[in-house]
């Protein structure tokens, strides 16, 4: 899960993360209003959105006085900004981080990422702040530095040393970029995060180390034990068919295309769009109605296709292990009688209780066109939308 | 022969009386599985399936003298579970369980550092053995007893791929599915590894997905050391970057992962990859037949 940027300072600084002050606006009048408790003499006007490339794309402004703070923060809010990450519709602008501006004398990158290999949490930094770390992967590998995190020790203040050290933090800061590391790592771990990326981490003329940005995302998966955490989700960020799954415990995402997918486990699901590509057609969505899915959950995941105005055909792909194919079926038909089908319907049923799964499907009365094989069922779902 | 698990393996089910978990003991006894025993906190003493409980692993593996374990414990529980199963010195733990926190699992693949205990999975569909043991979830009918071995990061395709060797008249020596998460026990090295040494395994079928770079690391292995054929599916070619297909290890990041990468080192190393889902069967056996393979491992 995502959060903004001012949720992910906010997060930091309980664990004493150093970060500029700031306080979210949602209106320019309290854009306004911020920037005069600031009281600063510089402050920044920043875009939040949930993706990466703000300052490009004309979302990050430096006032001079309160004016210029409400010219800048008329012209981001409500706009859509089109970054590398946001896709070519663009995010609209619905919160503005109006933040105290500071004197950065040099910028630095700081993340804790998990490595697979590894099995452990890795701190990585680097001398080139503000590009992309995948950038100086790419170009200079050589000055990006790594220190494995033994998770039964915790990040221990050598190897923060020895990383602040290695990017050239001016040797009078390295105590406070130490204590920076330190926290940041606590934070990730208390909060089960996946990411936190800081970059730009700065030094200022005043001599301080603080974050300039943050990206914090969090485990999925432990966000059962994060309360707080899911607090900050901002479903505006999401898609509402993504939402509306997640309810259901579904794993659904949107995509262009106009053939509505239904499948189970997740390699299954991503192979059936592949294969979906390989007949001619364009998947609507991936969906992933998970091991232990109840025939209530079959069907909303059913209803959330049929949302998308997009579909114009559906092809269900069932292979039951821990899912039992007469449970899929009775979802199926329970959401064909509620939501009314239009579309053509492809199933392909195999597995655990299958044969019971096909006389549901066949006793249904419903216009259902079984499918042999998955390549089967492609290559007749991509035809009759054709 | 066969890899990991045979007719003599005895399992313990962990967190036995869940819904999830009898259905599918009661499916493995069924296939003829030794379950020997199961485990539920404060259920001890009692009986499921004709199965005795146990209120510890330990306590379990001492009455019983099981070897193996399959974890059914919902995710908040399931490190402790794997852990406990790791104390136990049990030869094989394999954890169905989806959804582990993977902090959990970070501290889980350290605590196993040294130990004894193989572990499959998280997030995974179990071990078959066609014909001797089945364990996880796995439709056990879709299995014939054979001469390939199977190892995949996907439950699903997994049981795609063996309904079409089948379907094809070949059958399996062991299939073994790793798990979509990030950190996970047994990878596809350990597997290959043990299908090399395995007599029984003529050739094998690898599974694999988009994320990281678990694929091409085998596939370097498989060049410099296998000494038998393996073929190749990767799921995920037509997924966008950035999104995290399900499995939370599924997930092009940094354009590192992408299907289109892991399918040319592996070509490079010398693993023909299946070029749909529905041609893993027919691929591997195109090249059984291009090695002379093809009689010996029909098996009807």
């Amino acid at each position: 899960m995502n959060v903004h940027e001012y949720q992910g300072k906010e997060i930091l600084r309980k664990y004493g993360v150093k970060v500029p002050s700031g306080k979210v606006a949602f209106t320019v009048d309290e854009a306004v209003e911020a920037a005069q408790e600031l009281g600063s003499s510089v402050v920044v006007v920043k875009a939040q959105i949930h993706a990466g490339g703000r300052g490009k794309a004309g979302g990050v402004k430096v006032a001079k006085n309160l004016e210029e703070v409400r010219t800048y923060a008329t012209e981001i809010l409500g706009k859509t900004l089109i970054t590398h990450q946001t896709g070519p519709e663009g995010k609209e602008v619905k919160r503005l981080l109006i933040e105290e501006g500071c004197d950065i004398k040099k910028e630095y990158y700081i993340g804790l990422v998990l490595d697979r290999a590894t099995s452990r949490v890795v701190l990585m930094a680097s001398e080139e702040g503000g590009t992309e770390i995948e950038e100086v992967a790419e170009a200079t590998p050589e000055k990006i530095f790594k220190e494995e995190i033994d998770p039964v020790l915790g990040l221990m203040p050598y190897q923060a040393r020895r990383i602040a050290f290695n990017i050239n933090i001016p040797k009078e800061l390295v105590n406070q970029a130490v204590k920076f590391m330190m926290g940041l790592y606590t934070a990730y771990i208390e909060k089960d995060c996946s990411i936190a990326e800081i970059n730009p981490l700065v030094v200022t003329g005043d001599g301080q180390v603080m974050a300039l940005d943050a990206k914090l995302n969090f485990d999925a998966n432990a966000l059962y034990r994060q309360k707080d955490i899911l607090e900050y989700r901002d479903l505006e960020e999401e898609d509402p068919k993504e939402i509306e799954a997640s309810k259901y415990d579904l794993s659904y995402i949107s995509l262009d295309g106009n053939i509505g997918c239904m499948v189970n486990g997740a390699g299954l699901a991503m192979a059936t769009m592949d294969i979906v590509k390989h007949y001619g057609g364009d998947p609507a969505n991936f969906l992933d109605v998970g091991g232990g899915a109840t025939a209530e959950k079959v069907t909303e995941a059913f209803k959330i296709i049929l949302s998308d105005p997009n579909v114009k055909g559906i092809f269900v792909n069932i292979f039951g292990g821990i899912m039992k194919c007469d449970v899929i079926a009775t979802g199926v038909v329970e959401a064909a009688k509620q939501v009314g089908l239009e579309v053509p319907l492809v199933v392909r049923l195999e597995g655990t209780n299958v044969d019971l799964g096909k006389q549901i499907l066949n006793e249904s009365g419903l216009n259902i066109i079984a499918a042999e094989s998955m390549a089967d069922g492609a290559e007749k779902i991509v035809s009759l939308v054709k | 022969m066969s890899v990991f698990i045979n007719k003599d393996t005895k399992v313990i089910v962990q967190g036995i009386t869940g819904s999830t978990a009898l259905f599918h003991t009661k499916q493995m006894l069924e296939y003829g599985t030794k379950i020997v025993g199961g485990t539920s906190p404060g259920k001890g003493g009692t009986e499921v399936e004709g199965v005795p409980v146990f209120n510890t692993v330990k306590e379990a593996v001492d009455a019983t003298g099981a070897n193996a374990s399959v974890i059914y414990v919902p995710a908040p529980f399931a490190a402790d579970a794997i852990v406990e199963a790791v104390d136990a010195e049990l030869d094989l733990a394999i954890c169905i369980t989806e959804h582990i926190p993977v902090l959990d699992m970070v501290k889980v693949k350290r605590y196993m550092e040294g130990k004894k205990t193989r572990l499959v999975g998280p997030n995974c569909p179990g071990v078959i053995t066609p014909e001797e043991c089945k364990i996880g979830i796995m439709p056990g009918y879709i299995h014939t007893k054979g001469h390939v071995g199977v190892v995949s990061r996907s439950g699903t395709l997994t049981y795609e791929a063996v309904h079409q060797l089948t379907q094809a008249g070949i059958g399996q020596s062991t299939a073994v599915g790793i798990g979509g998460d990030p950190v996970n026990g047994t990878n596809f090295i350990d597997v290959l590894k043990a299908f090399n040494e395995d007599p029984e395994t003529y050739a094998v079928i690898m599974i694999g997905e988009i994320g990281g770079t678990a694929e091409e690391e085998a596939a370097e292995w498989v060049k410099a050391n296998m000494t038998k054929p393996v073929v190749g599916f990767i799921g995920g070619r037509t997924a966008p970057p950035g999104k995290r297909m399900g499995h939370a290890g599924a997930i092009i990041s940094g354009g590192k992962g992408t299907a289109d990468e892991k399918i040319r080192v592996m070509n490079e190393c010398g693993i023909q990859v299946a070029e749909t889902p529905s041609v893993m069967g027919e691929t591997l056996i195109k090249v059984l037949k291009e090695q002379d393979l093809y009689d010996k491992c029909k098996t009807h």
